[in-house]
């Protein structure tokens, strides 16, 4: 009865997998305490040139500056003027009236898609500020603070988003991938990560050619699970590229919790302690302590110190997009118990403490900010909203596939032209 | 041609203060075939240097690169293991011009070397042509002579377009005729081993007659170019060879004017035969010289296996299998 026998190995332990859980779901109450956010300014403020291997702390720590007081403290306080501040509050200002504006153009559909970034304007905001205007940046999909920081035209942005034919790329790219190579922001790819080797690669190109100027790239803590990133880091550490690597870690990847990118187990700051990288785990709430941190690391990339990783712990406050509802898998009290604040609040409570703001100068400034998106959303509705004809010529479809268009292209724009013409006779076809 | 494609990239390399040749293996071993030898020594170590195991990073660097100003031309060790830095060639290379309406481009010549018939089993064999010629945006290239490496080569590092360039490794050495139990003729005794110095270029799209004939037309490339014309000395046959060079763009009217001058046509490619290049080739013959084919057009590929290590002269797509097919063309 040799089929009765127990298979071989059937008294040894039973392996179990684990699959991680968030710790919250909808209708659950909302439990912080176990997050150690330790003390603004008491986390040490290294010589940019340092070796990496002794930034231990700096990567599973957390770098503050804006204290509960709403006062600024310690070594990574980057004594920033009042006036650079203001600047500061006002793009964050700009960013959270254009993402309002957004967002409703795309529930009255005026475009397919929208995502805003409340809840992470420091990131971008307060990171681009402390680099050079020439300094290249490859964003992921939620920096518009970075293009709004650098004075791109807020009808160029809106353009973008509604593929009218103001649209510089010609309504190609979901809206939100803006590109500006006036404004040193490369084009956005909606493949996650992709843009991080390319990054290093710019930064590269960079150091081969004996130019001054700088990378930086920014991916969310989820898409830090795909390839191109560990490549990314790989290549960066191997030729000490002047390129710093941001990660934005605000909790979800649409409704993946920061789990299921490895944040059960370490820091993403951490991952760079592996490479040998510089890495530094920042409040990402903290408007200065992201602009201390992007700064410390442009200088030690500038003075061809290395690269370095950066994790922002933030959390994203609205859903992934326009097209998803966090209600369906988060509960509604992680955001309003966010022991990290809002970053908007924060710098404003922090300019009012310094007796350089107060809350009608931000409520006079929140209603400019308003009005100028309001503005600027009519000027770029003159070009035409999503779906509503108002799009660049069809002939442009084959442009640029390649830079001279071959003859198999050639033949299928005849085709569409074809088309057109039987569609609508008499008129213009490639109009 | 190998000192050949050594020769386009020191050219360019003294040319252009921008081309950047990059890969694993290739800088101061000079690459696992010698085709970077000695470049490194000579133009420095920020303009040809390894790198990391890391097809993925190899790309995507080279991306950024391009989108910085330079003109980088990575190489990838064997054709197989392009597979992790797809996504960088098909996402990002491929689209970036179309994507930012020009603002940035990726002109990179990503050099590798296919194919089979070298014992190099399932990893070091493969022949992945089509899959790029399936992505918008990508150009194709693919030498069979020593000349056209070099001219090909510097076309591809001069174009603002992101270019794979496979290098048929089995005629590194000498235009394999496919009799495989034979010694390999090396290319000092072969006519189109003759390699001008200095700088020369061929335009990408336009197909070279290898032989002139009227029994058929032969559309093929790389490896098979050399076995398709040894197979029609040995049995007599008088035909047409193309050899395509590039498959994007591709030579229509050569095709055409070809086909329709000899009413038959055999399309021979190392390449696994199911939604092979050789498809699409067979169906733009049909489309536009149905009326002028005497015989259904067809296809001798390798087989849609996995290249086997021991039985690789049986899946190579040789004499036999070209011979035959050519009979049978030539019966209808």
């Amino acid at each position: 009865m040799a089929d009765k026998q127990p298979p071989a190995g059937d008294n040894r332990p039973k392996l179990a997998l684990h699959v991680p859980e968030p710790k919250y779901r909808p209708g659950d109450a909302v439990d912080y305490s176990d997050i150690d956010i330790g003390e603004p300014g008491s986390m040490s403020r290294p010589d940019e040139t340092c070796s990496p291997d002794t930034m231990r702390d700096h990567a599973y720590g957390l770098v503050r500056v804006l204290g509960d007081d709403d006062n600024a403290a310690g070594p990574w306080d980057p004594r920033l003027s009042p006036d650079t501040l203001r600047t500061m509050m006002r793009n964050f200002a700009m960013v959270r009236a254009f993402d309002e504006r957004m967002f409703r153009g795309q529930r009255q559909g005026k475009t397919s898609f929208y995502m805003k970034c409340t809840g992470e304007e420091a990131t971008s905001v307060a990171a681009a500020m402390a680099l050079a205007a020439d300094d290249m940046v490859f964003p992921s999909y939620r920096q518009q603070g970075i293009l709004i920081a650098r004075g791109y035209p807020l009808v160029e942005m809106i353009n973008q988003i509604y593929s009218n034919k103001g649209d510089k790329l010609k309504g190609r790219q979901l809206p939100i991938m803006y590109s500006s190579r006036e404004h040193s922001f490369f084009s956005i790819s909606g493949n996650l990560a992709t843009q991080t080797p390319q990054a290093v690669g710019w930064a590269m190109a960079s150091a081969i050619k004996g130019d001054s100027r700088i990378a930086a790239t920014w991916v969310g803590e989820g898409s830090t699970a795909e390839g191109d990133f560990h490549s990314a880091c790989t290549f960066a550490a191997v030729y000490n590229a002047p390129v710093i690597l941001n990660v934005i870690n605000n909790q979800w990847a649409i409704s993946s919790f920061s789990g299921f990118a490895g944040a059960e187990r370490t820091t993403f700051a951490a991952r760079a302690l592996g490479y040998g990288l510089a890495g530094l785990r920042v409040d990402g709430n903290d408007a200065l302590a992201c602009y201390a941190a992007q700064q410390w690391a442009a200088n030690r990339a500038r003075a061809n110190g290395g690269p370095t990783l950066i994790e922002y712990f933030t959390y994203r406050a609205e859903g992934h997009s326009t097209s998803d509802d966090p209600s369906g898998y988060r509960s509604a009290q992680e955001r309003e118990e966010w022991p990290l604040g809002d970053p908007v609040m924060r710098l404003k409570k922090h300019l009012i403490a310094l007796g350089e703001w107060d809350e009608e100068r931000q409520e006079a400034m929140d209603r400019e900010c308003a009005e100028l998106v309001k503005a600027a959303t009519k000027e770029a509705e003159k070009n035409g909203i999503l779906g509503h004809g108002l799009h660049h010529p069809f002939r442009t479809m084959f442009q640029d596939v390649y830079e001279d268009i071959p003859w198999h292209l050639e033949e299928q724009a005849a085709q569409a032209k074809h088309e057109r013409e039987v569609k609508w006779p008499g008129e213009e076809p490639w109009s | 041609m190998i000192e050949a494609i050594n020769d386009a990239l020191d050219i360019m390399l003294e040319r252009d203060p921008d081309v950047i040749v990059m890969g694993e293996d290739i800088g101061y071993f000079g690459g696992v075939f010698r085709c970077t030898a000695g470049l490194q020594e000579k133009h420095g170590k920020t303009r040809v240097f390894d790198t990391p195991i890391s097809e993925c990073g190899i790309i995507g660097v080279a991306v950024g690169m391009g989108a910085y100003g330079l003109r980088p031309v990575p190489e990838i060790q064997f054709a197989d293991y392009i597979y992790p830095g797809l996504d960088q060639l098909i996402s990002e290379a491929a689209r970036l011009r179309y994507r930012s309406a020009t603002e940035y481009i990726a002109p990179l010549t990503v050099r590798s070397p296919f194919g089979g018939g070298i014992f190099g089993g399932q990893t070091h064999s493969q022949s992945p042509e089509a899959i790029f010629t399936h992505v918008a945006g990508l150009k194709t290239v693919i030498p069979a002579t020593p000349y056209d490496a070099k001219g090909l080569l510097i076309s591809c590092i001069e174009d603002n377009d992101p270019v794979i360039f496979f290098e048929p490794k089995r005629i590194y050495n000498g235009p394999f005729s496919g009799f495989y139990d034979k010694p390999v003729e090396p290319w000092k005794r072969h006519a189109d081993s003759v390699v001008p110095e200095g700088h020369y270029s061929i335009p990408l799209g336009k197909a070279r007659t290898v032989t002139e004939g009227e029994q058929l037309t032969v559309l093929t490339y790389g490896t098979m170019v050399h076995v398709t014309e040894a197979v029609c000395r040995e049995q007599g046959i008088e035909a047409n060879i193309l050899d395509l060079r590039t498959l994007v763009p591709l030579d229509i009217e050569a095709i055409e004017e070809s086909v329709r001058k000899t009413g038959r046509c055999l399309i021979v490619h190392e390449a696994t035969r199911t939604s092979g290049f050789g498809a699409e080739l067979s169906a733009l013959v049909t489309e536009r010289c149905f009326y002028h084919l005497e015989a259904p057009v067809e296809r001798v590929t390798g087989f849609d296996t996995p290249y086997p290590h021991s039985l690789e002269w049986a899946y190579f797509p040789g004499p036999v299998r070209i011979g035959e097919a050519i009979d049978k063309i030539l019966k209808d």
